[in-house]
């Protein structure tokens, strides 16, 4: 499971950085949202990857009265990710706003404002 | 027990711009008057709070002059610490100070050519104050993508396509940055189990090989965030561009966050690396980072014609120079490199706000702002301000240049050469029985010949635009545009005359960020407040 998903990250990294280097916006744009993706994914699974366990402690998980953290997934990156995809959504929304004001006033999508002269 | 209202007090300075901000959209935006006052209101207040905290921080009002603010009752390292010293409480002041002087700047002209620029203006102080308090890693991070969110409206403010040009970039860039920040983040919270920034200098010497390489690896990617935001080498290419197309108050701001990436640096690295399983780790790499971001913006400054982006490289300059006065590692160094912190960047935004001024000379009867106002396709173009305008224009305008000129470049008798000659003689002394090391020279020569470079470059703007150009008719200045620079250049000379009280307080707040230990135990034993638990006890 380490394989599949780290091959899984890195493609969607290595797609994201090859599209950001690219001259249009659209294609900056869908590299910016590739690369969230891949950091997002990164996030979670910081706090090791695991399979059914539930990141809340319940009543029947106690041992003694006492929570042994074994048997739970790491809640932590859980919170922390759900930030990152609602900041980074935000601010891919504005760059998009930007993204089509810059279309409408350079009337090219060329990132340089301009078409480079061939 | 309850909380002492001045421990709430360590929260003010994100929650009174936070509201503010949030006031201001509620408001219309023809009430341009209404709008002014309750921003500058809001400075006001933020003005006194960081006095405030910054006497408090200097009394014996908090063991060891530290003052920790558990949100939400947590006790730390579980929830979030915000943490208030000396260094911060002065990041506070020069925050709120600059503000002020740009907010009146940007009164008569700048706030009216788009919509929404008190919020936004409120919301970018937000985020600043927020990333000089926090001691969470996570939170610092939310506080950072608050002011970034704002400094992109505010770049974009009055856009015309040079400024959405050089948003765009600037935009995409700090996204990128956002997202090693957030890299960054993860890997230390793998290696290390904690997001508290003191709480990891704690954890350091707990940590095996394996981790150690992982946190230090993951506090490399962090670093390169926020030495994108100050415009190391080479990563600090958007820098110039970004703040020659920025209207000038907003520009004057910016150069305060290029700060923020130096300061967040110097906090986080000698909290985690000052002592310790990893002692030293990366200190030479921003020493070395800081030379050569010097000699490129040396070059820059050199080479640059037009005044934006002549301010920018000597911004450049001056955060070079500061890494590389933290990456040198040496204890006696660090308060002189704040004292040069807060001269540069009064200078350099008293400067900013100068060039539209001057441009004035050149282009009679504000031809910039008419430029703005057709590419934003403003219907009602606010009328030629009625106001104060000065005599004596032209005097002012070169007798401002020059003390900017001074400050900047380092020459006597104001608080750039005291900052420089500190600096050096910091270099040159390097405690008993230690000999001056060979980057110690190389340092030295690479401020003396970027204050050179700075020289020429000035002085050549300077005949250019005041004795060599054709048909000077003076312009005409508002009371209101003269004001916010006299201030910043009036803060550079009490900064020179007070110079001996100014260098002590902060070579007290440089002296505890060298012992993480002291933090340490400070953070994690801060209590919680006992009443609101028991009284929830069953």
């Amino acid at each position: 499971m380490e394989a599949v998903i780290a091959i899984s990250i890195g493609v969607l990294f290595g797609s994201g950085v090859w599209l950001i280097l690219r001259p249009r916006t659209f294609q900056v744009i869908t590299g910016l949202l590739l690369i969230s993706y891949a950091v997002n994914l990164f996030i979670f699974i910081m706090g090791r990857l695991s399979t059914d366990r539930p990141p809340l402690t319940l009543e029947d998980g106690l041992v003694d009265g006492l929570v042994d953290p074994s048997l739970y997934a790491d809640p932590l990156p859980q919170a922390l990710v759900l930030t990152a995809i609602v900041i980074g959504f935000a601010t891919t929304a504005l760059y998009l706003v930007v993204m089509i004001g810059a279309r409408g006033l350079t009337g090219t999508d060329h990132v340089d404002g301009k078409e480079s002269s061939k | 027990m309850s909380l002492p209202w001045m421990q709430h007090l360590i929260l003010a300075p994100v929650l009174l711009p936070l509201l503010c901000g949030a006031l201001l959209v509620l408001i219309n935006e023809r009430h341009h008057e209404r709008k002014f006052l309750i921003n500058l209101a809001g400075i006001l207040g933020l003005l006194v709070v960081s006095l405030v905290l910054m006497y408090l921080a200097d009394s014996e009002y908090w063991p060891g002059g530290t003052g920790v603010y558990l949100s939400a009752n947590w006790a730390a390292p579980f929830g979030i610490v915000l943490l208030v010293d000396r260094l911060t409480a002065v990041m506070l002041l020069l925050s709120s100070g600059l503000a002020l002087a740009s907010l009146v700047f940007a009164m008569t002209r700048w706030s009216r050519i788009g919509v929404h620029f008190h919020s936004l203006f409120q919301f970018l102080l937000m985020g600043i104050n927020g990333a000089f308090l926090t001691n969470d890693l996570f939170n610092l991070f939310v506080f950072f993508e608050v002011m970034l969110a704002a400094s992109y409206g505010l770049v974009l403010h009055g856009y015309n396509s040079m400024r959405i040009r050089a948003g765009m970039q600037y935009i995409v860039i700090n996204l990128v940055a956002s997202f090693f920040f957030l890299i960054g983040v993860a890997l230390i919270y793998a290696a290390a189990g904690t997001l508290n920034m003191t709480d990891l200098a704690g954890r350091v010497a707990g940590l095996n090989a394996d981790e150690l390489v992982l946190l230090k690896l993951g506090m490399t990617v962090l670093a390169l965030a926020f030495l994108i935001k100050s415009a190391m080498w080479p990563l600090g290419f958007w820098l110039p561009t970004t703040y020659a197309a920025a209207s000038p108050p907003v520009a004057a701001m910016m150069v305060l966050m290029i700060k923020i990436g130096v300061y967040v640096v110097l906090r986080l690295w000698l909290l985690v690396f000052s002592d310790g399983a990893a002692a030293g780790f990366g200190f030479d790499a921003l020493l070395w980072g800081g030379l050569v971001t010097l000699a490129f913006g040396t070059i820059g400054l050199l080479a640059s014609q037009e005044p934006g982006r002549m301010a920018g490289y000597a911004a450049v300059i001056s955060s070079g120079t500061l890494l590389a006065a933290v990456g040198y590692g040496q204890p006696s160094l660090i308060g002189v490199a704040l004292f040069y912190l807060i001269g540069s960047t009064l200078a350099v935004s008293a400067f900013l706000l100068l060039i539209e001024l001057i441009e004035r000379i050149r282009t009679p009867s504000a031809a910039m702002l008419a430029l703005t106002m057709e590419a934003f396709a403003v219907e009602d173009a606010p009328e030629e301000p009625v106001g104060v305008a000065i005599p004596g224009a032209l005097a002012f305008l070169g007798l401002a240049f020059a003390g900017c000129a001074l400050v900047i470049t380092g020459l006597p008798p104001l608080s750039g050469f005291i900052a420089k000659f500190g600096l050096f003689h910091a270099l040159l002394n390097p405690g008993s029985g230690e000999a001056i090391g060979s980057m110690a020279w190389v340092l030295l020569t690479l401020v003396v010949l970027s204050g050179l470079a700075g020289i020429i470059s000035l002085m050549r703007f300077g005949v250019r635009t005041f004795w060599a150009a054709k048909g000077v008719t003076p312009p005409r200045l508002q009371l209101t545009e003269v004001a916010p620079i006299s201030l910043l250049l009036l803060l550079c000379v009490l900064l020179t005359v007070q110079a001996g009280p100014a260098m002590d307080y902060l070579e007290r707040s440089a002296a505890p960020l060298h012992q993480p230990e002291a933090y340490v135990e400070r953070v994690l034993s801060e209590p919680v407040v006992s009443r609101i638990i028991e009284r929830d006890r069953p």
